[in-house]
């Protein structure tokens, strides 16, 4: 599943668009896994581009797959990181250096594009400047409103919360503040009837 | 009544700046505190000249949180249609007027990292305002200001005395002007641009940042267009049914109040959106002077910013 079409939802939840080059002094682009074919799509449409950017790569599963044809494009700055909490303080460091007239790009799975939006805010731009493709897994990262903690990649609802341990159904409300998706009990009212689990979109 | 709720103000001061800026004070008439604002907000001045009842925009130039005043500084047009001759001729301490609440369409955005601001001429008074409310919450801002020459800077010294590191003053005359690819290049991320100043300097400065990568959402800017004159033409009101005449130095705002007819309005500029009207039916050409219909709007001959557009041709219906 590399390109997925999400259907309409609640205003609520993030829309995404195809990545496109934009004038700019500097271009910073993070992806993980299969977001590095929007990166590759992006460079191959201007090559230009690559010279000024800043890639930031988590190739997660897809090993060599994207990372070896992005550095043949010689990115300015290519990182590749092992996980996005191994690569937020480079992306952090970054932002804090930046000058206005730096682009953004963003692709991959929900909870990256979310999370580098959430930093990126935080830094002073606003989210609709920030471009962002979706590619890849559909998972996302839940928020449990009951306990506050944080499940990343849930592909099932409902799901259990890997902190509290309710049973929670996934909702289309999303925080951009806190880059997740909420998780509302689902047998609140019947502790003992639980819907039995669903991969999402099936 | 259209418009926003009024306030009846006594003047209590009036303060020549230079050769072409005067600077009115008012306090309440009833004795009570004025509203605070924020940085950027306007008032609507009425003033009866003779006949015609005028309505003017003006800046608030006052301190945001100071309560027992408000400040406008009016700078004189001596080819305008009279509203900024009147404020500066006929208008004497101790006389009532009638101001309206303040409007703020050129507000600071808060979650920016640095605000900076570009002002031209009389395009400084918002940025009096805004750079009190910045100074009370210690925000980080920069002011570049630029005028033909030292007399005219209004208040040019006092923000160069009082924010030495803050403000850049260009004076024209010497040949000096905002470097402003270099300045808009070095500005750290989140910084938001506020333009205020002549329709040039407005497009000059919004075009070097859109090429250098700025994004429309931390650009800002104000210019309130003075409704233009024209030949004069008839229109038709058809809720109203009546037909009505916009005499040459009136606009079609103007001749629909004069008219007995109550229609919105809120900064009477081209810029706020409130007294677009429908048109109904026309013969002839519409001359679109506002920055608020979009240019598929003004084709379509669908709609009219009665406060700063005109029209020429045989028939106009408008729905009002």
């Amino acid at each position: 599943m590399s390109k997925f079409q999400f259907p309409k939802a609640i205003f609520s939840r993030p829309v995404y668009t195809v990545l496109e080059r934009r004038v700019g002094s500097h271009h910073l682009m993070v992806a993980d896994a299969e977001g590095g074919g929007a990166l590759l799509d992006l460079a191959k449409s201007d090559s230009g581009l690559m010279a000024d950017a800043h890639v930031i790569y988590i190739p997660k599963h897809t090993g060599d797959t994207y990372s070896k044809p992005l550095a043949a494009f010689a990115p300015g700055q290519f990182y590749i990181g092992s996980s996005y909490e191994a690569s937020v303080a480079r992306l952090r460091r970054t932002l804090l250096g930046a000058h206005m007239g730096l682009q953004v790009y963003l692709a991959g799975t929900e909870g990256l594009m979310g999370q580098v939006q959430s930093e990126a805010a935080q830094a002073g731009i606003s989210p609709e400047s920030i471009q962002s493709e979706h590619r890849g897994s559909v998972a996302r990262r839940m928020q449990c409103v009951h306990c506050k903690g944080i499940t990343e990649d849930v592909t099932v609802d409902p799901f259990v919360c890997g902190h509290c341990g309710l049973n929670l159904y996934v909702r289309d409300h999303y925080s951009r503040r806190l880059a997740a998706f909420q998780g509302v009990c689902v047998n609140a009212e019947d502790p003992g009837n639980v819907p039995k689990a669903k991969e999402l979109y099936t | 009544m259209s418009g926003v709720e009024k306030i009846a103000v006594r003047v209590t001061n009036i303060v020549p700046l230079n050769a072409l800026v005067t600077r009115f004070e008012f306090k309440r008439s009833d004795g009570l505190h004025f509203p605070t604002f924020s940085g950027g907000a306007h008032v609507v001045v009425e003033m009866q000249d003779g006949e015609i009842l005028r309505r003017n925009p003006y800046s608030l130039m006052s301190d945001p949180a100071d309560q027992s005043q408000y400040a406008i500084s009016v700078r004189r047009d001596d080819e305008g249609r009279g509203g900024s001759l009147f404020m500066h001729r006929s208008v004497s301490v101790g006389d009532e007027m009638l101001i309206s609440n303040p409007v703020n369409l050129f507000a600071l955005d808060l979650r920016a990292r640095k605000h900076l601001m570009i002002a031209g001429g009389i395009g400084i008074t918002p940025f009096m305002a805004q750079i009190k409310q910045l100074s009370r919450t210690n925000g980080n801002w920069e002011l570049h200001y630029a005028s033909r020459n030292a007399a005219l800077a209004s208040y040019g010294s006092e923000l160069m005395a009082q924010h030495p590191n803050g403000v850049h003053i260009y004076y024209d005359d010497d040949k000096q002007s905002i470097a402003l690819e270099a300045l808009l290049k070095g500005q750290p991320l989140g910084t938001h641009l506020y333009i205020c100043g002549p329709k040039g300097m407005i497009n000059w400065v919004r075009d070097t940042a859109k090429k250098a990568g700025w994004p429309h959402e931390a650009i800002h800017y104000e210019e309130f267009l003075a409704p233009q004159s024209g030949k004069p033409f008839e229109v038709k009101l058809a809720q109203s049914s009546m037909v009505i005449q916009v005499g040459e130095n009136q606009s079609l705002l103007e001749a629909i109040e004069a008219a007995g007819v109550d229609a919105p309005y809120l900064c009477r500029g081209g810029a706020c959106g409130q007294c677009e009207t429908a048109v109904i039916g026309y013969d002839g050409k519409f001359l679109h002077n506002d920055h608020w219909l979009t240019n598929e709007e003004k084709a379509s001959g669908h709609k009219i910013m009665p406060c700063v557009s005109r029209f020429e041709g045989k028939t106009l219906v408008l729905d009002r």
